[in-house]
C-alpha cells in the first residue's frame, strides 16, 4: 500500500479537507434547528424547540408531509413491482431487442429532470394529472424504475439456478419454486431498490414543481416555495428531519447490503 | 448441467419472461415514451410543421448565451469535480478498508440527502447575514459582508457539492482494482515517483476519469435547481429558462424546443461515450 512521505499526508490533508466541505454544512443545520433565536446564527444563541413546534402546528407543513409520504409509499410499491417483474424477465428472458429494452429503463437515470417535467406537465394538463397524487405517483415510478432494476438485476445475475432446479426436481413446481427459493434469495436486492425508489420520490423536487399543482404540494415544493426569495429559518428544522430520514434509509440499506455480502462470503 | 439449465429456462419461460417485462415495458412507453415524443412534435408542430422555435433559438443572442452559459458552467464544474475528487479517490483505493469504510461515510451521507436540503444548507452558509459571513464579521476580519453566494462563487460551491460523489465513486472503483504490483515494478525498475504517477497510474485510472467525467457532465447540464437558488442573474442555466418558458411564458412549443436541444446534447453525449460508462450489458 502508500508509504508515509510528504506527498501522502498532502493528500491526507486534502481529502479531509474535501470530506469536511462535503459533510460540514449538512450538519451545521442541526444544531441550528435547535436554535431560539429568530435568525440563524451560529452557534446558536440559546437551545429552543419553537422551530420543531412551528413545524408540527403548521397545517400546511404536516399536509404537505402527508402528501410526500402518500406518493412516496405508492411509489415505491408500484416501482418494486413492475422493477422487480422486469428484472426477472430480462435477466432470464431470451427474447429480441432485450438490451434496448433495458437501456431503455434505464435512461431515465441520466434524462435531463426538467425534461421529463415539462413532458408530464404537457400529458398531465391534458389527462387532468396536474394537482393529483396520481399524477405525482406515475411521474415517480418512472423515476424509481431505474433503480429497482439496477439493484434486483445485479443480485439475480449472481443467482445460482441449480437451486431452483433442485427444488423443481423434488417436486415444486414453478410458484412454489418461486415463493420458496427465488423471492427470499432475491429479496436484498429488492429490498435496496425499494429503498431507493422511496428516497428517489420523498426527495424529488423538479417534477413535483410542475406537477404539484396546489393541491398535492409535496414537502420539497412547499419547501423550494419556501426558501426560493429568502431563507427561512424555520426550513432548518424541516432539513434536519429530512436528514434523518436519509440516514435511516442510509443505514437500513448498508444493513441489507452487509448481510448479503456475508450470505455470498458463507456460500 | 449449466447449459441443460439455461436450455430448460430457455424452452419452459420464453413467452412467460416477455410477460414479464411487459407491464413496465407499456407502463414507461405510455408514461414516460410517449409524452417525451409528444414534447418533440410540439416544437416542431404549430400545427402545421415549423423551425420557427428552433430558428427563434438560434437568433435570439440570449439563449445562445444561455446555452454557451451551461456547456460552460457543466465543463468547469466537472474539471473542479474531477481535481478535487481524483486524490480523495486515489486516497480512498489506497488505505486499509477500516480506514476506507469510515473515509467513504463522508461521501455517502450528502450523496443520501436531497439536493434541495443541500442547497438550503448552503443558502444558510454563504447568505448575506448567513453564517460565515457573521462570523468573519465578528472575528473582524471583514467590515462589509461579503457576497458568496447570487454569483458563481455560490453555484460552483453548491454544484461540485452535489456532483462529486458521482466523480469519486466510479474513479474509486476503477482504482480500487489496480494492482500494486505494476505500480512497484515501475519503481523498481527506476522511474520516481512523478513518471509513476504518470506513465502507469494514471493510463490504469483513466477508465475511472472518463466515467466520472461523463456522468458529472451529464447531471450538470441539466442543473436547476442549484443556479436558482445560488446563482445570480448570470448563471442561469437552460433548464431555468424552460422552466420559465413553459410555467410563466406559457411558450410550450419554444420550452419544448429548447427541452429537445438539452436532451439531444444528453443522447449524443450519451452515444458517443458509451463504451466509458460501466453500464453492464445483460448476460
Amino acid at each position: 500500500m502508500i508509504t508515509f512521505n510528504k506527498k501522502t499526508a498532502l493528500i491526507y490533508c486534502f481529502s479531509w479537507m474535501v470530506f469536511a466541505y462535503l459533510i460540514f454544512p449538512v450538519f451545521i443545520i442541526i444544531p441550528l434547528s435547535f436554535s431560539s433565536s429568530l435568525f440563524l446564527e451560529f452557534p446558536p444563541k440559546g437551545f429552543s424547540l419553537m422551530w420543531y413546534k412551528r413545524f408540527f402546528t403548521d397545517y400546511q407543513w404536516i399536509d404537505a408531509t402527508k402528501v410526500s409520504f402518500i406518493v412516496a409509499i405508492f411509489t415505491t410499491l408500484l416501482a418494486t413491482l413492475l422493477g422487480t417483474m422486469a428484472s426477472v424477465g430480462l435477466v432470464r428472458g431470451r427474447f429480441f431487442g432485450r438490451n434496448i429494452v433495458y437501456t431503455l429503463f434505464l435512461s431515465p437515470m441520466i434524462m435531463p429532470l426538467v425534461v421529463m417535467a415539462i413532458a408530464f406537465y404537457f400529458l398531465f394538463v391534458r389527462l387532468h394529472l396536474v394537482g393529483t397524487y396520481m399524477g405525482l405517483i406515475i411521474a415517480h415510478t418512472t423515476l424509481a424504475i431505474p433503480f429497482v432494476i439496477v439493484n434486483v438485476t445485479a443480485v439475480l445475475q449472481g443467482f445460482d439456478r441449480t437451486l431452483e432446479n433442485a427444488a423443481m426436481n423434488l417436486g415444486a413446481n414453478r410458484l412454489q419454486t418461486f415463493l420458496r427459493i427465488t423471492l427470499p434469495l432475491i429479496s436484498p436486492g429488492i429490498f435496496s431498490g425499494a429503498l431507493f425508489a422511496f428516497i428517489t420520490s420523498f426527495d424529488e423536487i423538479i417534477i413535483a414543481i410542475f406537477i404539484s399543482g396546489t393541491s398535492a404540494v409535496t414537502l420539497q415544493k412547499k419547501i423550494w416555495d419556501s426558501v426560493r426569495l429568502e431563507i427561512n429559518p424555520m426550513v432548518s428544522s424541516i432539513a434536519s428531519l429530512l436528514i434523518l430520514l436519509s440516514i435511516v434509509i442510509l443505514i437500513s440499506s448498508e444493513i441489507i447490503r452487509r448481510r448479503t455480502e456475508k450470505y455470498r462470503s458463507a456460500k | 448441467m449449466n447449459q441443460l439449465v439455461r436450455a430448460l429456462g430457455k424452452d419452459k419461460i420464453l413467452s412467460g419472461n416477455l410477460f414479464l417485462v411487459l407491464p413496465a415495458l407499456l407502463f414507461l412507453l405510455t408514461i414516460y415514451v410517449y409524452p417525451l415524443a409528444k414534447m418533440i412534435l410540439m416544437s416542431l408542430f404549430d400545427p402545421d410543421f415549423t423551425l420557427k422555435h428552433y430558428q427563434e433559438f438560434i437568433s435570439t443572442s440570449v439563449y445562445i448565451k444561455v446555452f454557451y452559459n451551461t456547456i460552460k458552467i457543466s465543463f468547469f464544474s466537472t474539471l473542479i469535480c474531477l481535481v478535487v475528487g481524483y486524490p480523495v479517490s486515489f486516497l480512498l483505493a489506497s488505505v486499509s478498508p477500516k480506514t476506507r469504510g469510515l473515509m467513504i461515510i463522508f461521501v455517502i451521507i450528502p450523496f443520501w440527502i436531497s439536493l434541495l436540503v443541500r442547497n438550503y444548507a448552503w443558502m444558510v452558509l454563504l447568505g448575506r447575514n448567513g453564517i460565515f459571513n457573521s462570523m468573519l464579521l465578528e472575528l473582524g476580519l471583514i467590515s462589509a459582508p461579503l457576497k458568496l453566494m447570487y454569483n458563481a462563487f455560490g453555484m460552483y460551491v453548491g454544484m461540485v457539492h452535489i456532483l462529486l460523489p458521482y466523480m469519486i465513486f466510479p474513479m474509486f472503483a476503477v482504482m480500487s482494482g489496480i494492482d500494486w504490483d505494476l505500480i512497484r515494478a515501475s519503481r523498481s525498475l527506476g522511474a520516481n515517483a512523478f513518471q509513476t504517477f504518470i506513465r502507469v497510474y494514471l493510463p490504469l485510472s483513466i477508465k475511472g476519469i472518463s466515467a466520472g467525467c461523463l456522468i458529472v457532465f451529464i447531471l450538470a447540464i441539466g442543473f436547476f435547481i442549484t443556479p436558482a437558488l445560488l446563482g445570480g442573474l448570470k448563471e442561469i442555466m437552460i433548464s431555468n429558462v424552460i422552466e420559465n418558458q413553459v410555467s410563466n411564458l406559457l411558450n410550450w412549443g419554444f420550452g419544448s424546443a429548447l427541452a429537445f436541444i438539452l436532451l439531444t446534447v444528453a443522447v449524443l453525449m450519451i452515444i458517443g461515450f458509451k463504451k466509458y460508462l460501466f453500464l453492464e450489458e445483460l448476460k
